[in-house]
């Protein structure tokens, strides 16, 4: 901003027509920028400008133009890389693209453009993390993005933007369009790159062709205009195509780091110096052909892992984009059917909205009339459609498939589960998993080494063979370079992390896959996990000869008044026929339920306390199973008339899922906080050898870290509300993810939609990255290990040094690319289990 | 043999009018959706003229 206030005059220009509206240069655009800012067309100067426009009015922040005192930052005043972005010094613009993280903390998401490896994700870190003031930058790989955190005391959005700037990449807050334009252009530059250096490869061997036929009968008049016509067609190859390559090399070199480009830019530059100076002297070798081939195969492997990584990030796109932009507004609910059309952004919590059929529901919320179904695909990988009636939670970005609803909005913005989804997506992404800083930091010490084995070839030809020298140093450069080490695990990681989004499981953490991967241990929750964690009547013994439809609508009658999980259960289970009528009904908590039917007074509860009203012990038989059971006792003055049990039965894939991963070589638990009968009771259905019941949440912290301390890897399952000590301990936490705790969950692994079958898929996705991995390192290693040597005695031409080198590149994102395709399920494996039967 | 003094220069000046080409083509978009088309042919709506 500028030092002291323009005067009223100075402002006034800037409104005038030919100036920039915006920041009051002059407009250099030729009129292609302008914007509709309070219904008038106004011009501005460039796309930097229009950008931020177009921000503070999709942001409804108009009025900062009304009111503003000074002008952005004059662009002349800052380098041409970081124009535009003095914008987001002015605080409207910084808070409408930023987000309150608490206690003076911002946080915003960042689009960054110029990313080409691993290694410039690192540069960036480690420069914005040093930078006073910030707090954390975690950088997506995957999709360029990029989450930092910062004091407002001590830094702002503009110093971080433009610091970033001054490294040479381009750094902006993430807008969805235009990330989309940046990836379209992105796209387009790499094809046109690929195009241009596989045409000039194929016509410069096309003019090789007759060198070879006519076996050096060839005038050399003839011989040079091969020479001339095949470096025309390189230059273009060289300057344009392998751009990319020098630029990398550069800023790696000014950073002093020692990326993957350096190699590759030296051998590059070397062949093409040396071809053209062997033109242009008339003597001596060219290798036209292998600059332009190496060039070819090493953007062919750089464009088949930027498509990789789109697909991976497909997911995650698809589901930002099904962020609604607007909804449809009742002024006045309930009396009125007029809706007015408003942006999303502008909802509030307790505002009453219409969703149409085929909408997207614009915000988490409540139905508050209507029936319909819901599809959740996106945001749980169920693809049923869930029906949904008054009372009902819906959630933001879900899409209405069935009749009109009316809902209430409970949750806006950023506190929206969508947006609770996408910001752990964005975690996870942006969390360098360790298995990945491990390949970066070999990848640096493997270019240190491969520059000094090629100064020391280079060295040892001279005195060999000066005129190979220099050949033989570019063959051994170029053979070599890490690119499989640097491109196949984050690759491996995005796409692994990308399928099993759309298989309904969501991993929040870098590390996840691989503690998955290598957990020997699971523990599961019971309640809420292994089992559906709702109360259900699963039988009735009538003591006195009354049927059993008697017995449950006498116990409905009597709990007819509460909401307890088993009252629910009964008067679920109980026939719609009449019901006794109570009076004197009157509850004593913990024990159960008194009341007068038909002048008899009647209990219904735990054993003890239905026995105080008659005196007589429950017949023997059954003391086991009341013990034993959630039981439920109903009787009078006279005795007993019924005992219910109830149970939590079990989710229906999670015998298959304990047996396949003890098939596994998995260690099993149960650990519950329910009674050990009833734990014991489930892991006898379930075939878990290793039970532990009535664990308080301290139990379960000191078991899992006793686990621990026997040198086991503990992944825990839970439902992430009432196991947060356990999660915490474990390695990996796994929990079950039901609607709106998604949000708020801490955990490492989420199972979207509670399906506890999507762990086995987890599982098996984590195996098999794992080895995918391993396979790409082992490959990498054992290629240069061969091919190192046989370059350094000159056995390989830069030919063939670059064939295999971007072949080897090829090979390992290829072998990554089949984690996208799901791990083969097992079909028809899942036998019915029945649930736990009270005998 | 003379007749590749014309050959050679001819063959630079046509590969780069097809480079020109091929940067008009992306430049208009014909591969910003490599996928779609593929499909779309398949779901070319002929039925109606068989009844």
């Amino acid at each position: 901003m500028d030092p002291g206030l323009p005067t009223a005059g100075e402002l006034a220009t800037a409104r005038d027509a030919g100036l920039c509206y915006h920041c009051g240069l002059p407009q250099r655009g030729g009129g292609h920028f302008s914007i509709e800012i309070d219904g008038v067309e106004r011009a501005l100067c460039c796309a930097g400008c229009q950008a931020v426009a177009q921000i503070i009015v999709d942001h409804g922040l108009t009025s900062y133009y009304r009111h503003r005192s000074a002008l952005p930052a004059r662009e002349d005043a800052v380098p041409p890389a970081v124009r535009g972005l003095g914008a987001y010094d002015v605080p409207a613009v910084e808070r409408a693209v930023t987000r309150d993280a608490g206690n003076h903390v911002r946080e915003a998401a960042l689009m960054l453009s110029g990313i080409t490896c691993a290694a410039c994700v690192w540069l960036i870190e480690q420069r914005v993390t040093r930078m006073p003031g910030v707090l954390g930058i975690d950088i997506n790989y995957a999709t360029h993005r990029a989450q930092v955190r910062w004091d407002t005391h001590r830094a702002r959005l503009a110093t971080i933007l433009e610091a970033i700037a001054a490294l040479g990449y381009r750094a902006s807050p993430y807008d969805r369009a235009r990330a989309e334009h940046a990836r379209a252009s992105e796209r387009d530059g790499a094809l046109a790159r690929l195009f241009v250096a596989g045409f000039g490869m194929m016509q410069v061997m096309m003019y090789l062709v007759p060198m070879y036929l006519t076996n050096g009968e060839m005038t050399a008049d003839i011989e040079q205009l091969m020479r001339v016509a095949s470096l025309m067609l390189t230059l273009p190859v060289v300057l344009y195509a392998a751009a990319p390559f020098f630029a990398g090399a550069w800023r790696d070199v000014r950073a002093r780091h020692l990326g993957m480009d350096v190699p590759v830019a030296l051998g590059i530059g070397a062949a093409f110096a040396a071809s053209v100076a062997a033109t242009l002297g008339r003597s001596g070798p060219v290798y036209y052909d292998s600059v332009t081939m190496f060039v070819f195969l090493l953007l062919a492997a750089r464009y088949l892992e930027m498509t990789a990584r789109a697909r991976a990030a497909m997911t995650q796109e698809q589901l930002a984009q099904q962020a609604p932009s607007v909804a449809e507004r009742y002024a006045v609910w309930p009396g009125s059917d007029l809706a007015e059309v408003v942006a999303a952004a502008s909802l509030r919590v307790g505002d009453h909205l219409r969703v149409r059929p085929g909408a997207l529901i614009p915000a988490d919320g409540v139905v508050v009339d209507g029936v319909s179904e819901v599809d959740e695909r996106l945001l749980t990988g169920e693809s049923r459609p869930q029906p949904k009636r008054a009372g009902d939670a819906v959630t933001g970005g879900s899409l209405n498939v069935g009749n009109p609803l009316v809902m209430r909005v409970s949750r806006v913005g950023a506190d929206t589960v969508l947006a609770g989804v996408l910001r752990l997506l964005d975690r996870a992404a942006g969390e360098k998993p360790r298995i990945a800083r491990v390949a970066d930091e070999v990848a640096q010490y493997f270019v240190l080494a491969l520059l000094v084995t090629a100064a020391m070839v280079a060295a040892v030809w001279i005195q060999l063979d000066a005129a190979r020298a220099l050949w033989v140093t570019v063959a051994v450069l170029v053979v070599s370079c890490p690119c499989a080490l640097s491109l196949a695990t984050p690759t491996a990681l995005a796409a692994a992390s990308g399928a099993l989004h759309a298989h309904g499981v969501l991993i929040t953490r870098g590390n996840a896959l691989e503690g998955l991967a290598r957990a020997t241990h699971f523990v599961f929750d019971k309640t809420g996990t292994l089992t559906t964690g709702i109360m259900r009547l699963a039988a009735v013994m009538p003591l006195r000869g009354a049927a059993r439809d008697e017995c449950l609508a006498l116990a409905a009658a009597l709990e007819a008044g509460s909401g307890h999980p088993i009252a629910r259960a009964l008067a679920a289970a109980a026939p719609e026929s009449p019901r006794p009528r109570c009076s004197e009904v009157s509850s004593s908590a913990g024990s159960g339920v008194e009341a007068v039917v038909d002048g008899h007074r009647v209990r219904l509860g735990a054993p003890q306390f239905v026995a105080e009203l008659h005196g007589q012990p429950l017949p023997g038989e059954l003391e086991s199973v009341a013990d034993d059971l959630t039981a439920v006792a109903l009787g009078d003055e006279r005795g007993w008339i019924a005992l219910f049990t109830l149970d939590d039965p079990l989710r229906l894939p999670a015998r298959r899922v304990v047996l396949e991963l003890v098939r596994m070589g998995k260690e099993v638990h149960l650990l519950s906080g329910d009674r050990p009968q009833i734990a014991s009771h489930v892991a006898g259905a379930l075939a878990i050898a290793n039970v532990r019941g009535g664990a308080t949440p301290r139990d379960k912290l000191d078991y899992v870290q006793n686990l621990q301390r026997g040198g086991a890897v503990v992944a825990m399952v839970g439902d992430g509300v009432n196991d947060v000590a356990g999660l915490a301990a474990a390695q990996v936490s796994i929990a079950m993810g039901c609607g709106t705790d998604i949000a708020c969950s801490a955990s490492d692994v989420i199972l979207l939609a509670g399906r506890l079958d999507a762990l086995l898929t987890a599982v098996r996705t984590a195996h098999r990255t794992l080895r995918v991995i391993r396979q790409n390192l082992t490959w990498a290693f054992a290629y240069n290990m061969i091919a190192v040597p046989l370059a350094a005695c000159g056995y390989v031409t830069p030919l063939i040094a670059g064939a295999g080198m971007a072949a080897s590149s090829l090979l390992v994102v290829a072998n990554a690319l089949r984690l996208l395709r799901p791990a083969p399920v097992h079909a028809g494996a899942t036998p019915a289990v029945p649930a736990i039967d009270a005998r | 043999m003379e007749i590749v003094y014309l050959l050679v220069p001819l063959s630079l000046v046509l590969a780069f009018l097809i480079a020109g080409v091929f940067w008009w083509a992306i430049r208009r978009g014909q591969f910003d959706d490599l996928e779609g088309p593929a499909h779309r042919i398949l779901m070319d709506d002929d039925r109606s003229g068989r009844g």
